[in-house]
């Protein structure tokens, strides 16, 4: 532990004489990485919980100006590894949009496909992984089963299971085949009816509702001031999301519903909202995927793009709804082929924030419940 | 322990014991013999279930489990002992290196010590104590003792919390699992095992469990308190591996480590095993009286075979559990206990009591009474294979429609 953040905790620390300090992490099997929480209890009631991040820090958004335009689109896989394609997807936008690139409506629909199946497999993760803190380890194997189809998918459309790089700027480096949509209608088949399955499983599981119903509430005053973005914020009722305020690509095409947290079994905004409002957007995805499938047009996959892309001085702010919410990205350009500066902002660092407000009074199988609900992924947090 | 020896002895070298000179010697080596017969079984059964559970939780989770080391597999738990054997025995800076060693020894020799008074079949016990259930209880509580001297010792946090939450929920659940076995024990009179499955028959509707409303509440009730003494889903909080990292076992390598999860997987044949006894009818075999039961070999062996299956049930259903629940707050469990078990058990207690009275065991009346629990509790059961087959088919077809495979193969192999 640093000395300075001892110091923060000692005034604290010292005002009960029962009180201990707690290093979770960062090798704690369900802090989801490489994360550390100083914890501050008495016996298990958490008092304090600060959240110490910064293990995971790769200072991409330094290596950006060291990369090219196009070059830099791997490194975007590695901000987020449950759900690249946004990040490839985000970066792209704020490309094109600097250099007033217009892209193809077929390759719309393509990052939207390939988004809206990372969208899937990632909650899948989420909602799993969840389920394995609570300490049912069958539905995560269950989900990583159905993941894996569509692993083998993503692997068909973009080459990758796990680290895309499928967009390109102006278009998508493959177009897809009439075997691999088929593919995709045969998986949405399997797939929807498993949803209710795994409902059945552990969803209404009385043990799992009650370990989440009711605890860890964040209210939608306080979702909105930590600025909470995506299925967190949306768990605590409030409707928000880019696709649909700022539509970026073709979403503006689609008819899909937001789902927002309703208090399903507890009161609005506990963990099993934020779990819950995530099962609700698979069923949504699964229904956009099913809508981008049947529109999508024919054409080029690709806008003729410079090869060494050259940006005149200017800035953006593009952003896309990504699996754990708003993933902006503030891009300057000066006149050269690489960024001058590239801002990240992502889901799960403003997500790491609410844990200290939250977390007074907890148990600590509370806390694990929390971090599993806020959906937090390490890498993504520090960059 | 004597009797056991002498029917033994006699019939080895057809004599009996105290007339052949060193009887001393021979029932210290008897002693000697059956308590190794007994490890060898419990340990060796720790080894397989532990196998078996793996491959069961596979199944469940459309994985394929343990399949290299010998046929099938079979062999994982020899391989799994022996690599955890040739491991560092590690201890911890700054632990408490004395309670630290002898931690796994007082976990090891409450659970063993069990297996005393645990029939397998008819007269095939090792020691037919007249307080063998009492005797069960109170052996069995070692193994929080050395829960705690292990956590405590740990020097470390997480085994610590894992130790206090082993200590609070195994002293609140013996409260219920010893309560909910007073009516069974009001019915037999006897606080001896042998003595509870003598009093009860050989059909489903003549144990214990099918007795009256109030002992199928029972039943419930001992079954949960089982479970979370013997540390298992979803009770299985001290040592809950994502929220404490392994909980009390968290510092613990080599052999040391290895007689904490063969303790728990020895633990199931004895939850499953007084769950039989107690209220499942024990080794009572169908249609045999207990005198033609102990006139032949033959049928005594077949009573081991039913005592077996029926524990081997409760086993299976106490694996299925583990690998289909959440895990409860602590607090949710010692509520549990305190709120539902507790009052339930005593309310139980004295149901029980009046229903002996109007409805005495030997009856017209109880036994049409028995029937119609039977009928429930078959309805109970009915319903339960329903649930599991609706949702295999529905996997099934899933399954089918996606791979045009049928996801089924028989138990013995694997793809």
């Amino acid at each position: 532990m640093p000395e300075s953040e001892l110091k923060y905790l000692k005034p604290q620390a010292l005002a009960f004489k029962e009180e201990m300090i707690l290093n979770m992490g960062p090798q704690h099997p369900s802090t989801h990485g490489v994360l550390n929480f100083l914890v501050v209890t008495d016996g298990e009631v958490i008092h304090q919980a600060l959240p110490n991040v910064g293990y995971l820090h790769r200072g991409i958004e330094k290596l950006a100006e060291q990369t090219s335009y196009t070059g830099f689109i791997p490194f975007t896989d590695r901000i987020d590894y449950l759900a690249a394609m946004f990040a490839n997807h985000v970066y792209v936008l704020a490309v094109e949009s600097l250099a007033e690139i217009e892209v193809p409506e077929r390759a719309q629909f393509l990052r939207v496909i390939a988004c809206e199946l990372n969208r899937i497999a990632s909650h899948l993760i989420s909602t799993g992984a969840l389920a394995l803190d609570i300490g049912a380890s069958t539905p995560f194997v269950h989900w990583i089963r159905e993941r894996e189809c569509i692993n083998d998918i993503m692997e068909a459309i973009c080459g990758a299971r796990l680290t895309y790089s499928y967009m390109r700027v102006g278009g998508v480096s493959r177009d897809i085949s009439q075997k691999i949509v088929d593919d995709i209608y045969k998986f949405l088949d399997h797939f929807e009816p498993i949803i209710d399955e795994y409902n059945r499983l552990i969803s209404f599981n009385e043990i799992f509702v009650r370990r989440l119903a009711d605890v860890a509430i964040i209210s939608p005053v306080d979702a909105v001031n930590f600025g909470l973005v995506g299925p967190n914020l949306r768990g605590s009722g409030i409707t928000m999301d880019i696709r649909k305020i700022i539509p970026y690509s073709v979403y503006d095409q689609f008819d899909f519903d937001i789902p927002i947290g309703k208090g399903f079994k507890g009161s609005l905004g506990d963990c099993y909202d934020r779990y819950f409002v995530r099962i609700l957007e698979i069923k949504e995805s699964c229904s956009i995927l099913r809508q981008a499938l049947s529109q999508i047009p024919k054409g080029d996959i690709k806008a003729k793009v410079k090869r060494k892309l050259k940006i005149k001085e200017n800035e953006c702010y593009a952003c896309v709804e990504s699996a754990r919410g708003e993933m902006g990205m503030y891009l300057v350009s000066d006149g050269s082929d690489r960024p001058y500066r590239l801002k990240i902002k992502t889901g799960s660092f403003t997500a790491m924030s609410i844990v200290e407000k939250v977390s007074q009074g907890l148990m600590v199988a509370d806390l694990i419940a929390l971090i599993g609900s806020l959906d937090v992924v390490a890498p993504e947090i520090d960059r | 322990m004597k009797e056991n020896a002498n029917l033994l002895f006699v019939f080895l070298f057809k004599t009996p014991i105290e007339g052949s000179g060193y009887s001393l010697a021979w029932y210290i080596l008897f002693v000697f013999i059956i308590a190794g017969a007994l490890l060898f079984f419990a340990a060796n059964f720790a080894g397989i279930t532990s196998f078996i559970e793996r491959r069961i939780a596979a199944r469940i989770q459309t994985r394929v489990g343990p399949n290299v080391v010998g046929p099938q597999g079979i062999l994982q738990w020899v391989a799994d002992g022996i690599k955890l054997l040739l491991k560092e025995d590690l201890i911890p800076d700054r632990a408490d290196q004395f309670l630290f060693r002898v931690a796994p020894y007082f976990v090891f020799s409450g659970l063993f010590a069990a297996f005393v008074a645990l029939p397998f079949g008819y007269g095939i016990v090792a020691a037919d104590l007249n307080v063998g259930v009492y005797y069960i209880f109170a052996i069995t509580s070692l193994v929080v003792v050395g829960i705690i001297m292990g956590g405590w010792s740990s020097n470390s946090k997480w085994a610590l919390f894992g130790a206090l939450r082993s200590a609070a929920q195994i002293i609140s659940y013996e409260i219920p699992t010893a309560l909910s076995l007073i009516p069974v024990i009001m019915l037999t009179g006897s606080l001896s095992t042998q003595d509870i499955i003598k009093a009860q028959g050989g059909l489903p509707w003549d144990w214990f469990v099918f007795h009256s409303p109030f002992t199928f509440v029972c039943f419930v009730v001992f079954f949960i308190s089982a479970l979370a003494e013997g540390n298992r889903i979803p009770f299985d909080l001290p040592e809950a591996e994502s929220e404490l990292v392994s909980g009390y076992n968290t510092e613990y390598s080599g052999f040391r480590f290895l007689v904490f999860p063969m303790a728990e997987w020895a633990n199931l044949w004895v939850i499953a095993a007084m769950v039989s006894l107690t209220y499942l009818g024990g080794w009572q075999v169908p249609f045999v009286s207990i005198e033609t039961l102990s006139g032949s070999l033959v049928l005594i062996f077949l009573s081991v075979a039913v005592f077996v299956i029926k524990t081997s049930i409760v086993v299976f259903i106490v694996m299925q559990l583990r690998w289909t629940l959440p895990r409860v707050r602590v607090d949710q469990m010692t509520q549990l206990c305190w709120t539902y078990l507790v009052p339930f058990c005593l309310v139980a207690i004295v149901g029980t009591m009046i229903w002996m009275l109007i409805f005495p065991w030997e009856t017209r009346v109880a036994l049409l009474l028995r029937l119609m629990m039977f009928g429930i509790g078959f309805a109970f059961c009915f319903f339960y294979v329903r649930r599991i087959r609706f949702n295999y088919f529905n996997d099934k077809t899933a399954y089918e429609n996606l791979k045009k495979k049928s996801p089924w193969y028989p138990i013995w192999r694997l793809p």
